[in-house]
C-alpha cells in the first residue's frame, strides 16, 4: 500500500510541471497565438525560481522571481508578434533557443548549489489519514495551485465575460476587433499570463522536482504540454487529465521495470505519449465539437488596420 | 568497438552553428602566434553539464596548465552529431589545428570524412570504432570502476537492493551494470538488482523520476549511467546513498556520495599532444583502464567502513596491476549459458560487444 502511495505521490510530482505550462498554452491559443516558445519560457522560469530561491532564501521569492521571468518571456514573445507582427512559428522556435539561451548564461553560477526540501502543505487532520492523506492533503502548495489554476481557467472561458471576449478573439479577431475589443491587449495579457505559468512548470522541475540546476534541463517537456493542448482539444479539463495520463504512465512505467514486468524498456518508454495521445483523440473524437473548440484564428496574424 | 555513449542528439539546436561559428572566429583572432600547437576541442554538450563534456573540458584545462603558453587551445561546445559537427571540425581543421579531440561518439564519421581531406592534422576521437591514419580513438575502462563501486555498493546496502539508472541497451551500459552486479556479488551474495532504463542520457526530471521509484521500491544504493546529478540529489534528499557519474557529483550529495567515477581524460591529452609536439604522434587505439591514470575514483565517503575501503582499493589495485579482471571465468550469462571457462578472462572485442546480462540479475534486457 505504501508504493501505491508513493506511486501517486510520484505522478503528480512529473505532472504537474506539464499542469502549468499546457494551461498557459491553451489560455494563449484560445486568445488565437501560437506560441512554441513553452520549452523556453520553462527554462528561463526554472533557472529564475531556483537563483531566487539560492539569493533571496525564500521559496516564494523564488516563485514569484520565475512568474515574473516567465512572463517577461511572454512580454517578449507580445512585443514582437503583435506590436511587430513578426510571424510567430518562428517567433516561437526563436524564444525557445533564447531561453534555453539565457538559462544556460545566467545560470552558469548555480549548477551544484543546493536548496531545501520544497515544504509539503499538510492539511491539519486530513493528512495523517491513510492512502488518501497524504495524496489529497499532503501535497506541496503548487500542486494545489496548478489544480486551481485548470479550474480557473476552465471557469475563466465557461462562464465569464472576459473569457468569452478571449475567445471571440480566437475565433474571428477582426470581428471582434470591429466590435470594440482590444485584440492585442488581450493577447498581451494571454501572453503574459501564459508565460507566468511555463515560468512556474521549470521552477516546479528545478525547485521541487529535481531539485537542482542544469543546463537544458526542462529536456522537451515544453513540446510535450503544446501537444497536450492540440490532444486535449482546447479543453482545460482535458489538458488536466492529459498532463496526468502522461505522468503516469511515466511513473508506472520505471515502476514497472523496477518491479520486474517483461516489457521492453523501449516499448514502455513509448508508452506515456502513446497512451496520453490515443486517449485524448479518443475522448475528443467528435470533429464538430472540435472544430468548434479550436481556435479559428490560431497563428493568425493580426493586422489591426484591416 | 561499439562504444555509444554518445550517439546522442541531446543538445541539438539549430543556434548551435551560429554559436559555433562564433566561438572558431573568437578563437581564430587569438591565435595568431604561429609557432604554437594549435588543439582543438568539439563537445557535444555545454561544458556546464557536469558531466561528460565538462570532464573533457577538465582535460583541456590539465593541457593548459601542462603546456601553458606553447599550445594554443580552441573549443566549441554544444556542437550536435550532424551536419553541425562536420563543419566544425572542418573549420578548426581549416584554421590551422594541429591536433583536434571530437569528444561524441556521433562525431565518427564527421571527423573521418574531415581527416581525409586534412591529411596533416591529427584527429583523436573518443568512444569510436573507426580509425585512419591521421585518426586515433580513445576510451576509458569505465566498468573497472563500476565494479569498484559495486564491492561498496554490495558491502553498504542494507536492504540488499541496489537500484540502477541506465540509458540504453547498448554495450556501453550493458557491460557497467554486469560489472557492478559481479563487484557486488563478490562481497554480497544476497544482493539484488533493480535496473530501470530511461531511453535518455539527460533528462533531470525523468532520471530523479526513476531514482524515487528505485528508493520507495526499496533500493538504498543507486547507481547511474546517465548524465545529469539528479539522482544524486534524489539519493541525498532521501537519506540515501548514490555512485557518481563523470564528474565528482559530492557537490549535489555530500552525504550521499559513496564515490564518483570520474572521467580523467588529462593524461591522454598531455601524453598526445607531447607525441604531436615531439612528432612521434601515430594512430592507435587507446582504452585506458584505472592504471592509465584515466579513470579516478572521488574521495570515498566517510561513512563507509574502513574493512569496506580495503575491500574497494584491493581490487581497485589489482585491476589496475592487471591481476583481477572484472569478467573471469567461469561465468555464465542470465540464461545459463557459459560464455567464460574457468579462469578465462573475457576479450576485449566480446566485452565491447556485450549484450546479454550475466548470470543472477533479474529482468529481461532487449536486443
Amino acid at each position: 500500500m505504501d508504493l501505491t502511495v508513493s506511486i501517486i505521490l510520484g505522478i503528480i510530482i512529473a505532472a504537474t510541471p506539464l499542469v502549468f505550462a499546457a494551461i498557459g498554452e491553451l489560455t494563449v491559443e484560445k486568445s488565437g497565438v501560437l506560441n512554441l516558445g513553452v520549452e523556453g519560457m520553462m527554462i528561463v522560469g526554472a533557472i529564475a525560481g531556483f537563483a531566487g530561491t539560492i539569493e533571496s532564501g525564500s521559496f516564494t521569492a523564488g516563485i514569484i522571481a520565475a512568474i515574473i521571468a516567465g512572463a517577461m518571456m511572454g512580454l517578449l514573445f507580445a512585443f514582437l508578434t503583435q506590436t511587430l507582427l513578426a510571424n510567430q512559428v518562428a517567433t516561437g522556435l526563436a524564444l525557445t533557443m533564447f531561453g534555453l539561451g539565457i538559462a544556460a548564461l545566467w545560470g552558469q553560477g548555480y549548477s551544484g548549489k543546493s536548496l531545501p526540501t520544497f515544504p509539503k502543505f499538510a492539511v491539519p487532520g486530513l493528512s495523517d489519514l491513510p492512502i488518501i492523506g497524504p495524496i489529497l492533503f499532503g501535497q506541496d502548495a503548487l500542486v494545489y495551485l496548478s489544480i486551481a489554476l485548470v479550474l480557473g481557467v476552465s471557469w475563466f472561458f465557461a462562464r465569464t465575460r472576459n473569457g468569452l471576449v478571449v475567445r471571440a478573439i480566437g475565433e474571428n479577431h477582426e470581428a471582434a476587433n470591429a466590435i470594440g475589443y482590444g485584440v492585442v491587449r488581450y493577447r498581451y495579457l494571454a501572453l503574459m499570463f501564459s508565460g507566468g505559468c511555463s515560468g512556474l512548470g521549470g521552477a516546479y522541475l528545478s525547485i521541487v522536482q529535481t531539485p537542482l540546476w542544469v543546463e537544458n534541463m526542462t529536456a522537451g517537456r515544453g513540446w510535450i504540454a503544446l501537444a497536450l493542448v492540440v490532444f486535449a482539444a482546447w479543453r482545460p479539463m482535458r489538458v488536466l487529465l492529459g498532463a496526468y495520463l502522461f505522468g503516469g504512465i511515466t511513473i508506472l512505467q520505471l515502476h514497472s521495470q523496477g518491479l520486474g514486468v517483461d516489457i521492453e524498456p523501449q516499448i514502455l518508454s513509448m508508452l506515456p505519449y502513446l497512451a496520453t495521445i490515443i486517449v485524448l483523440v479518443i475522448i475528443s473524437r467528435d470533429k464538430v465539437k472540435a472544430k468548434l473548440n479550436a481556435p479559428a484564428c490560431l497563428g493568425q496574424t493580426f493586422y489591426a488596420a484591416s | 568497438m561499439s562504444l555509444m555513449k554518445h550517439s546522442k542528439m541531446k543538445y541539438s539546436k539549430p543556434i548551435v552553428g551560429a554559436l559555433a561559428a562564433l566561438a572558431l572566429a573568437v578563437g581564430a583572432a587569438s591565435a595568431l602566434a604561429a609557432d604554437k600547437v594549435k588543439v582543438g576541442f568539439v563537445y557535444v554538450g555545454p561544458i556546464g553539464d557536469h558531466g561528460w563534456s565538462y570532464q573533457h573540458h577538465e582535460g583541456l584545462k590539465a593541457l593548459k596548465a601542462k603546456f601553458g603558453d606553447k599550445i594554443e587551445t580552441t573549443h566549441v561546445e554544444k556542437v550536435s552529431e550532424g551536419p553541425d559537427a562536420e563543419r566544425v571540425i572542418q573549420q578548426l581543421a581549416a584554421k590551422g589545428h594541429k591536433i583536434i579531440f571530437t569528444t561524441s561518439f556521433g562525431y565518427m564519421n564527421p571527423t573521418l570524412k574531415v581527416a581525409k581531406r586534412f591529411p596533416k592534422v591529427m584527429f583523436e576521437h573518443s568512444t569510436g570504432f573507426k580509425r585512419a591514419k591521421n585518426v586515433s580513438t580513445y576510451n576509458i575502462r569505465f566498468y573497472e570502476g563500476r565494479y569498484v563501486a559495486g564491492i561498496i555498493a554490495g558491502k553498504m546496502t542494507k536492504s540488499n537492493t541496489i537500484g540502477y539508472i541506465a540509458s540504453f541497451p547498448i554495450p556501453e551500459v550493458v557491460m557497467g551494470i554486469n560489472a557492478a552486479y559481479l563487484g557486488a556479488k563478490s562481497v554480497n551474495p544476497n544482493v539484488k538488482f533493480k535496473v530501470i532504463w530511461v531511453s535518455t542520457w539527460f533528462d533531470p526530471g525523468k532520471e530523479a523520476d526513476a531514482a524515487k521509484a528505485l528508493t520507495d521500491q526499496g533500493a538504498d544504493v543507486l547507481f547511474q549511467h546517465t548524465d545529469s546529478p539528479a539522482a544524486m540529489k534524489l539519493a541525498e534528499q532521501k537519506g540515501k546513498f548514490a555512485i557518481g557519474q563523470a564528474s565528482n557529483m559530492g557537490a549535489f550529495g555530500p552525504k550521499a556520495q559513496l564515490t564518483a567515477l570520474v572521467n580523467n581524460w588529462g593524461p591522454y591529452y598531455i601524453k598526445r599532444v607531447q607525441a604531436v609536439m615531439d612528432g612521434t604522434w601515430k594512430s592507435g587505439d587507446t582504452w585506458g583502464g584505472i592504471d592509465s591514470g584515466m579513470l579516478k575514483f572521488a574521495a570515498w565517503n566517510k561513512a563507509i567502513p574502513a574493512d569496506v575501503v580495503k575491500l574497494a582499493e584491493a581490487a581497485r589495485d589489482q585491476i589496475s596491476s592487471g591481476k583481477l579482471h572484472p569478467f573471469t571465468g567461469p561465468m555464465k550469462k542470465q540464461d545459463g549459458t557459459m560464455f567464460l571457462k574457468a579462469g578465462e578472462k573475457i576479450s576485449d572485442r566480446a566485452l565491447s560487444g556485450m549484450n546479454f546480462y550475466v548470470e543472477g540479475l533479474d529482468g529481461k534486457l532487449s536486443k
